[in-house]
């Protein structure tokens, strides 16, 4: 009685031609972890299924021009355990590391957890702060976008039908640089996050920062990038009146929802506060120093 | 449309089955191959019940579909005993108490099998933030923990009292 | 025959349990491993709405479709009368039930079932439950209690009328009942006092959270005979249950329990039996069904949110001269909250003059609350020893020298009626005062709580039998589900009576047509009830094997004793033999009367109550107003600990559920009335990385009644925890808090305003 197909191709192309060649709803599969979930709900009704993980270079991690090049679908666990790109970029890891358990480890993505489209993506703050772009493929051919610009509203992203992401490129790392992620939630593990606060920083070799990104998530409609952090942060070091600044600049770009993992009161506050630790975490990364860490 | 045909090595042996795209591999044991040790108890990732081991790495088998199974090896908490001879996971959950109804347990096992197999010497952080996904509503978590701690000692070759 | 003084050899120990391989491999079979041949798969159609009228059912669409082979609605089952009955952990009444199984008329709560379908495949199932057509008249309705008793309420039942109130009022309402029992005189009391705290408390539904959901596979054959796998607290209350539910005699039901994934008082009643029979009457064919985590969560009962309204009075020294406490606690869409063992053990530990305790019981548009360990006293409790709490503070008082001064001893008259014998309340204060834990200091934004509980335990009727086997060996039987290692406990009182191993005895879990009755493994009365039996069991098997010792020897029955698992002489005058032991016995029992074995069937009396007293240190993060347990001791009067781990494992596992109670679990509506949480992952159960070990530290107080001391251990560790946590966020941050969850936004919320 079932009239679901699956597929897995081992090209990009025939994945295109897959796609294309479906009337009706074709679902990406790479981990899973949300689209299995969705489908046992009844929520996605799709006709196809196409397994992205027989494609060649869907999953890996190689390090090419002095950035990192993180195939779409790989795992968490296989960034988790590479320990260059770890120390490259502890925050984009911790970002994935954060989703579900480690059974989900086993599994999610950074292309499954972008495309879920989720305003709470534990993933995508980091990417953004990272400036990181990806490589779309789709029947007009081959784009690379910055991963900012995918994500356009709860579950919708700016994919044309017939494109998907097949890689994710980090750019090279200047000396003094890191990132930290970090989210609220109610308990230590397993929650969606009420906020979540990615910083990336480059400081000068006195521990001044050059050049700041910081995202967050859970406050928006999408990730919002907090603009007003050149001021908060750039040409400072991390001091009290960075601190307070930063916390203030947070919470400006803040536009949240109220709903059952939190309020709007409670996730602008969070905002803030998360903002200041997660900075504390990268200028400590970027100066060498071991930050303090819960987990 | 018709059945997959799949197969697959499952606790060391080869296994051809047939399912529909829609069934997951927890289907697939449970209802296909009557592997019942993998159980549903929320069937979203969430508790861990199902969780086996996929290629060396622990997934919720919940959320892989049969039909990705094709060609990989799967370990469910049938195949971690060798023969009548328990694995130090299981012999220790005995030991310490560390099971009370017993439907978590499965999913228990293996993903200490998987975290010992990868670190033999975790602390007690460590523990229970890998077993984090694993939900337990009997024990709090107190005599599992300390099972796995003994089990790890096991692994290690040290002696535990 | 008292046990507890003696030399005892297996009870106290820590063997394996018996059906421990079992589940650490994996072959232990639940409720949904169950299969039977051309069985068919249930599902069942549920109300979308809190609150509607159900006009009409049209399932033709669904019949319909290929591989659908039965479909019933509420049309399709017997309209019973409406009887109270005792079956579970608390008075059912059988109509109640009915509807609650599937709706008649009317949809109470989203999640009520409406209609259910049996298929050849569960995806077919799925689909036919889609295609089920039915038209509502969607009603007005309510969620919380303070609605439901608003004049205007919606009124869920028009032959509701308040019981427990006089005069007997003339319009229906949603509230059920009133209780109250009182002692001295409360005026007075609070007259002479010189200290009063007051304070009111809520309290949100929380759900058991049991890991295996509801499952059964169920057949009936032509001769009306039916046959039930299920996973339950109890194969006899499903056998009763399925029986009135159905009209059927209850002889005809055999009713078989599947190994359980955790109850918690969850699974004394059912869900599905009656549906799964039924269809499998419509269909000729065995019917399973298995409920998935969202159906628990919006269709099977939790226990009751509550608003507790606290007062107590108390001399300048510490001696409380009057408490009184109000409670309104929500029933869900049928009557039947646990109010009334609320209002009876809030006060409980304590000796106290003057009492009035209260409670209502509120019907609103939410799944029907079940019972859930120790039902009604953690809510109640919550606010009594928060109360407790700020009464110490205010008389700068340590908090266990406040309860100790007015800790209720032997012979203390509760304020519910009985007087209390043979408990260890004191005894818990005073190991609580001597743990390491109590003495350590605490850091910044850091604070410990004290709490204490109360619960009756239960006794009841049950059945046991102890069979020899030909070659010596021993099987145990027992009437009662196993949840938490009763197997194990039951069969090391059969080994230390017969003198044996324990690993000599099996002990299984018979069927309802394989042992006399048992009531539902609940209460915390199976080691204690069960547990009774199966020493009588024993006891009078080593009677026969004395007797038939005898026989072999030809001396009088009076001249032999059984001494460490053998038959030997009395003494020198009974004649010199060499000792018997039950091989050797077993293998001549068919020359001396047959095989030997005995059953027992009691009602039980006498349950030791149980007290325990927590401790708990918090620390809170005043930034986002996140709480981390850090350190947790439970003290624990248990009587006598059978099997020492699985007693410290209930005492644990109820403080971790206690913890999540009072930190993060609650059922959460959205403004439609429907639940908005219904999964594990928005439900948020404890995780091992939130919690740190839990010291379990056992007392032992014997009960007389037991053979072996036992009282019941399972239910009171969940009572004290949500006012331990509350009391220690108190120390931590100086804010009572006064509702619960106490989750991150709502302390952060205290912080800022000051107050909770």
């Amino acid at each position: 009685m079932s009239t679901l197909n699956y597929a897995a191709p081992k090209t990009v192309d025939e994945a295109v031609k897959l796609l294309a060649g479906t009337a009706g709803l074709a679902k990406l599969l790479a981990g899973g972890t949300d689209l299995l979930v969705q489908m046992r709900s009844g929520r996605v009704k799709p006709d196809l299924i196409v397994d992205t993980k027989h494609i060649p270079g869907m999953i890996s991690i190689r390090q090419e021009g002095g950035g990192f090049k993180i195939g779409a679908a790989t795992p968490g666990v296989m960034l988790e355990a590479h320990a260059t790109l770890k120390a490259a970029w502890p925050g984009i890891v911790e970002g994935l590391d954060l989703i579900g358990s480690e059974q989900i480890q086993g599994r999610c993505s950074l292309v499954g957890n972008l495309c879920n489209a989720s305003p709470a993506a534990d993933s995508v703050p980091a990417l953004i702060a990272a400036r990181a772009t990806c490589t779309i493929v789709g029947p007009s051919g081959i784009r690379i976008a910055p991963v900012e610009s995918i994500v356009v509203g709860p579950g919708r992203t700016s994919l044309a039908k017939g494109e998907f992401i097949t890689e994710f490129q980090l750019p090279p790392r200047p000396a003094h640089a890191s990132d930290a992620y970090l989210r609220f939630i109610p308990r230590t593990e397993m929650d969606i996050a009420v906020v979540g606060c990615a910083v990336n920083v480059v400081l000068d070799d006195k521990g001044v920062c050059k050049d700041a990104r910081v995202v967050l998530g859970a406050v928006a409609p999408t990730q919002v990038v907090v603009d007003a952090v050149d001021k908060a942060l750039i040409g400072r070091t991390l001091d009290d009146a960075a601190l307070k600044a930063l916390d203030a600049a947070a919470r400006g770009v803040c536009n949240p929802i109220s709903d059952k993992r939190g309020t709007i009161e409670y996730r602008v506050k969070v905002a803030g506060v998360l903002a200041r630790r997660a900075a504390a975490i990268a200028f400590a990364r970027a100066k060498g120093e071991t930050p303090v860490t819960k987990h | 449309m018709s059945k997959y045909h799949v197969t697959t090595t499952i606790n060391g042996e080869p296994v051809e089955y047939l399912c529909e795209t829609q069934q997951t591999l927890l289907d697939v044991l449970r209802n296909e191959l009557h592997l019942t040790g993998s159980k549903e108890g929320c069937a979203s990732g969430d508790c861990g019940a199902c969780t086996v081991i996929l290629d060396g790495k622990m997934v919720c088998s919940c959320l892989v579909l049969g039909v990705e199974t094709e060609g990989k090896t799967v370990t469910t908490v049938e195949g971690i005993a060798q023969g009548d001879k328990l694995h130090p996971v299981q012999q220790r959950f005995l030991e310490y108490a560390a099971l009370q109804c017993g439907f978590c347990t499965p999913g228990f096992i293996v993903a200490t099998k998987a975290l010992l197999d990868e670190n033999p010497n975790p602390t007690e952080t460590e523990i229970r933030y890998w077993l984090a996904g694993n939900l337990c509503r009997c024990t709090g978590y107190d005599k599992i923990v300390r099972a796995v701690q003994a089990a790890a000692a096991d692994i290690r070759g040290e002696t535990v009292a | 025959m008292n046990y507890f003084a003696s030399d005892l050899k297996v009870v106290g120990t820590r063997p394996i349990r018996p059906d421990g391989v079992e589940k650490v491999t994996g072959r232990a079979a639940f409720g949904a491993d169950y299969v039977m041949p051309g069985m068919l798969w249930g599902k069942v159609k549920r109300s979308p709405h809190a609150h509607a009228k159900i006009v009409k059912i049209d399932a033709s669409k669904a019949l319909a479709l290929p591989g659908v082979k039965a479909v019933v609605t509420g049309a399709d089952f017997p309209d019973i009368p409406a009887e109270e009955a005792f079956i579970g952990e608390g008075p059912v009444n059988f109509r109640d039930q009915a509807y609650n199984v599937i709706a008649r008329g009317k949809a109470l709560y989203e999640g009520h079932a409406v209609a259910a379908v049996a298929a050849t495949t569960e995806a077919i199932a799925d689909a036919a439950v889609a295609l089920i057509d039915v038209t509502y008249e969607v009603l007005p309705f309510c969620i919380d209690v303070a609605d439901a008793m608003k004049p205007d309420a919606p009124i869920l039942h028009d032959d509701l009328f308040t019981a427990g109130v006089d005069p007997k009022p003339s319009k229906p309402s949603n509230i059920s009942k009133r209780v109250a029992f009182k002692k001295g005189d409360i005026d007075a009391g609070f007259k002479d006092a010189e200290i009063i705290v007051e304070g009111r408390y809520t309290t949100q539904p929380v759900h058991q959270a049991y890991i295996e959901p509801h499952a059964c596979v169920c057949a009936i054959g032509a001769d009306g005979q039916v046959n039930i796998i299920s996973s339950s607290q109890g194969q006899f209350m499903v056998r009763a249950y399925t029986a009135k539910l159905l009209g059927m005699n209850i002889s005809n039901i055999r009713a078989t329990p599947a190994e359980i994934g955790g109850g918690f008082g969850g699974k004394t009643i059912i869900y599905l039996e009656p549906l799964a029979v039924a269809m499998s009457k419509k269909s000729g064919r065995p019917v399973k069904m298995v409920m998935t985590r969202e159906e628990v969560f919006r269709a099977s009962g939790p226990t009751s949110g509550a608003t507790i309204d606290v007062k107590l009075g108390a001399k300048k020294d510490g001696t409380i001269v009057a408490a009184r406490a109000e409670m309104w606690y929500q029933a869900g869409a049928f009557p039947g909250s646990p109010v009334q063992p609320g209002v009876m053990c809030c006060f409980a530990m304590y000796d106290l003059p003057n009492v009035e305790a209260i409670g209502y019981d509120v019907v609103s548009n939410r799944p029907k609350v079940a019972a859930y360990r120790a039902p009604g006293a953690p809510i109640s409790t919550y606010a009594t020893e928060s109360a407790m709490d700020d009464l110490a503070r205010k008389l700068s008082m340590d908090p266990l020298s406040l309860r100790e001064k007015n800790a209720a001893k032997n012979g203390t008259k509760t304020h519910y009626g009985p007087t209390l014998v043979n408990i260890g309340y004191l005894e818990t204060l005073q190991a609580a005062r001597a743990t390491e834990h109590y003495r350590t200091k605490l850091g910044k934004h850091q604070g410990r709580g004290v709490a204490s509980g109360f619960w009756f335990n239960i006794g009841g009727e049950s059945s046991a039998a102890v069979h020899i086997a030909e070659d010596g060996t021993v099987v145990a039987v027992s009437g009662n589900p196993d949840i938490g290692g009763s197997r194990a406990s039951i069969g090391m009182m059969v080994a230390e009576v017969l003198g044996v191993q324990p690993d000599l005895v099996r002990t299984i879990v018979a069927d309802t047509a394989s042992i006399g009755f048992t009531h539902v493994t609940g209460g915390s009365r199976v080691t204690f009830a069960t547990g009774m039996a199966a020493t009588q069991a024993a006891e009078r098997v080593v009677e026969q094997l004395k007797s038939r010792a005898a026989q072999i020897w030809d001396i009088a029955v009076e001249a032999v004793e059984w001494k460490d698992g053998q038959a030997v002489p009395a003494g020198s005058n009974a004649g010199a033999f060499e000792p018997l032991s039950i091989a050797a016995i077993a293998l001549k029992s068919g020359r001396t009367g047959g095989p030997i074995s005995a059953e027992v069937s009691l009602n039980a009396q006498g349950a030791g109550p149980g007290f325990a007293t927590h401790l708990c240190d918090v620390e809170v993060d005043t930034e986002t107003g996140q709480v981390t347990i850090l350190r947790y001791t439970a003290v624990q009067d248990v009587g006598k600990a059978i099997h020492p781990s699985y007693v410290e494992g209930q005492v644990q596992g109820g403080a971790v559920q206690g913890i999540g109670w009072a930190l993060n679990e609650e059922y959460i509506y959205d403004k439609n009335g429907r639940m908005d949480n219904p999964g594990f992952l928005d439900y948020r159960c404890p995780v091992a990385s939130d919690l740190p070990m839990v010291d379990a530290v056992l007392i032992e107080v014997p009960n007389p009644r037991h053979p072996f001391g036992a009282k019941g251990v399972g239910e009171v560790p969940i009572v004290p925890p949500m006012a331990a946590v509350a009391n220690a966020i108190r120390d931590a941050i100086g804010i009572r808090l006064h509702s619960l969850p106490m989750s991150p936004p709502k302390v952060l919320d205290a912080l800022e305003k000051g107050a909770g």
